[in-house]
């Protein structure tokens, strides 16, 4: 089993962000000639990875990433056998307000470490990431759930229609701004 | 494919038939999409939602209270287990410490509720492979257990015996009485299951080696519970999670590694008797104290995110919610291990017979309200 900080330290250095080498770079520079320029903000530290890692609020460690990293990243999750998360337990699809989103649970059942990853988007009109049906079969089903209740898309799903209601259902009834025209649940 | 010179009527073309909603074996309401070749099934195809109630959207506009009357109703074979998670997550949540006396209760009530469960499964499992006879014993046992419900907090089914905080009621003078009785009786009845069931030559024939399932896969296919137990994934949450008063218990974890669906059976039979002695272990001393700790009338969630799994009879069910620190969930999600269990029957189903689908159904144990909420 590895610690939270271990495995963000593995993780992390999977997908290096080459603006933080580039702006150090130029940091040193700047150190070096002594120009102190007294008017500038102070700059935000630069994640030197493109994952965000966080424990705030969470009893695991959580990581989000871009949905053009998603899939490599979920790939290798599973395929590297430091990490071996082969166990996918709880898919779980997410309206943020502003953003739109998938969370996913994975335990390894080897090493028996938990972690989960975020992937969002704010594109509300046409929300859509990698699927993951073929790195895990559960995310099959999953998937669909969370496309007949959110309206997110899944590239390269096999079977991507609605799940639970009908295929003429209009809107998507766990998403915030869904308007609940017959009342089904009242508030 | 070759069609048959002889008669074009025989020609062997795939075709589609509708198994359930209404099918005895489907226990519920669950319509299986079947593709078959003669007797032969090619694909199955579940079709989902004649009993969704939308519950998860429910519970993002009620109280953390109220939620917990919501989860008997999905998997309502399991229903005080299903309870215990979402007290579990707030209780959690809100680093209540919770007296030991209500801690033992659960575990005991919990691994009733899994006899109860594993009972009526029993009987129907034989029904479904067409032996009557199971149904009536299964149900004579889960009676008893029945009552003891009734008496403790006023359900046969759907109890309400969990609340955030504790228990709703203290235990009823008899309960300890009760249940030592149950337990002398039901020792007798499992090798009476044994050998009206297990030892079944038919049965036997019936079963083994159909609808298997590896390890990959079952792990793959996110399959918990006695279904992946019995593909050999060591799995269970209450040894690896234990909540409760399970870490204070010693009993094994039932593993078999032929993953067909006479090991799953067998499966859940050695669970009952892992179940049995851990309410043996725990109900002659139930410490004395409080049998709940008072909450706010109003409870609110910190900001964060809450996650907790327990072990229903079924598998792992887990409750995940993301609270932003008012009186309800932002977002709840559940976890059911009836909808993971269930989106490995094709993979196990494809090359058998009809008959062998109803077998393996059976052994996955389906609750639809589980698999829809």
């Amino acid at each position: 089993m590895m610690t939270n900080e271990a495995l963000q330290h593995l993780i992390g250095g999977w997908f290096p962000n080459p603006e933080a080498d580039s702006v150090s770079d130029v940091k040193q520079h700047a150190e070096t000639d002594e120009v102190l320029d007294e008017n500038r903000e102070p700059s935000k530290p630069i994640n030197p990875s493109l994952l965000e890692f966080t424990e705030e609020g969470s009893q695991f460690l959580n990581i989000t990433v871009q949905p053009e990293q998603f899939y490599a990243l979920m790939a290798k999750l599973k395929t590297n056998e430091e990490t071996h998360f082969d166990y996918l337990f709880c898919l779980s699809g997410v309206d943020w307000g502003e953003e739109l989103g998938v969370v996913y649970h994975l335990e390894s059942t080897v090493h028996r470490h938990t972690i989960v990853v975020k992937v969002k988007t704010e594109d509300r009109e046409n929300p859509n990431f990698d699927s993951v049906y073929n790195i895990w079969a559960t995310a099959e089903f999953h998937e669909r759930e969370v496309f007949d209740f959110f309206g997110i898309k899944f590239n390269n799903h096999p079977n991507l229609k609605r799940l639970f209601l009908t295929e003429n259902w209009e809107g998507f009834p766990l998403r915030k701004d869904y308007v609940d025209e017959i009342n089904m649940v009242i508030k | 494919m070759e069609s048959t010179p002889i008669n074009s009527s025989f020609k062997t073309e795939p075709y589609q038939i509708n198994m359930g909603p209404q099918h005895p074996a489907t226990h519920g309401v669950l319509n299986l999409l079947l593709t078959i070749d003669g007797e032969i099934i090619k694909k199955v195809e579940p079709d989902l939602g004649y009993i969704h109630r939308s519950i998860e959207k429910m519970c993002e506009r009620d109280s953390y209270q109220q939620i917990v009357h919501l989860t008997d109703r999905m998997d309502y074979l399991s229903s005080n287990i299903n309870n215990e998670a979402v007290c579990l997550a707030v209780e959690n949540a809100l680093q209540l410490e919770i007296p030991e006396r209500v801690k033992v209760i659960r575990t005991i009530i919990g691994e009733l509720t899994r006899i109860s469960s594993h009972c009526l499964w029993w009987g129907v499992m034989g029904m479904d492979v067409g032996a009557l006879t199971t149904y009536f014993y299964g149900f004579r046992d889960r009676e008893m257990l029945n009552d003891i419900f009734e008496e403790t907090c006023g359900a046969r089914l759907t109890m309400n015996y969990n609340v955030p905080g504790g228990l709703m009621l203290d235990i009823h003078p008899n309960f300890v009485k009760r249940v030592k009785k149950f337990v002398t009786h039901f020792k007798t009845k499992i090798p009476e299951y044994d050998r009206l069931l297990t030892e079944n030559v038919i049965f036997q024939k019936r079963t083994k080696g159909v609808g298997i399932l590896s390890k990959e896969d079952a792990i793959s296919f996110g399959v918990s519970g006695p279904v992946a137990r019995a593909s050999g994934v060591s799995c269970d949450v209450r040894k690896y999670h234990p909540y409760s008063a399970l870490d204070k218990v010693t009993f094994k974890e039932c593993l078999k590694t032929e993953g067909d669906t006479f090991a799953r059976y067998q499966v859940r039979i050695m669970e009952l008797w892992e179940s049995l002695s851990i309410v043996e272990q725990l109900i002659d001393d139930i410490p004395e104290g409080e049998h709940r700790v008072t909450t706010n009338a109003v409870i609110k969630l910190p900001k964060g995110e809450f996650y907790q799994k327990v072990e229903t009879a079924r598998g792992e069910l887990g409750v995940y919610i993301i609270s932003t620190g008012t009186k309800n969930p932002y977002r709840l999600k559940f976890r059911s291990p009836g909808f993971s269990n269930l989106s490995a029957l094709n993979h196990m189903a494809v090359g058998g017979k009809i008959g062998d689908l109803v077998a393996t159904m059976a052994t996955l144990d389906l609750v639809i309200p589980d698999i829809d909420r």
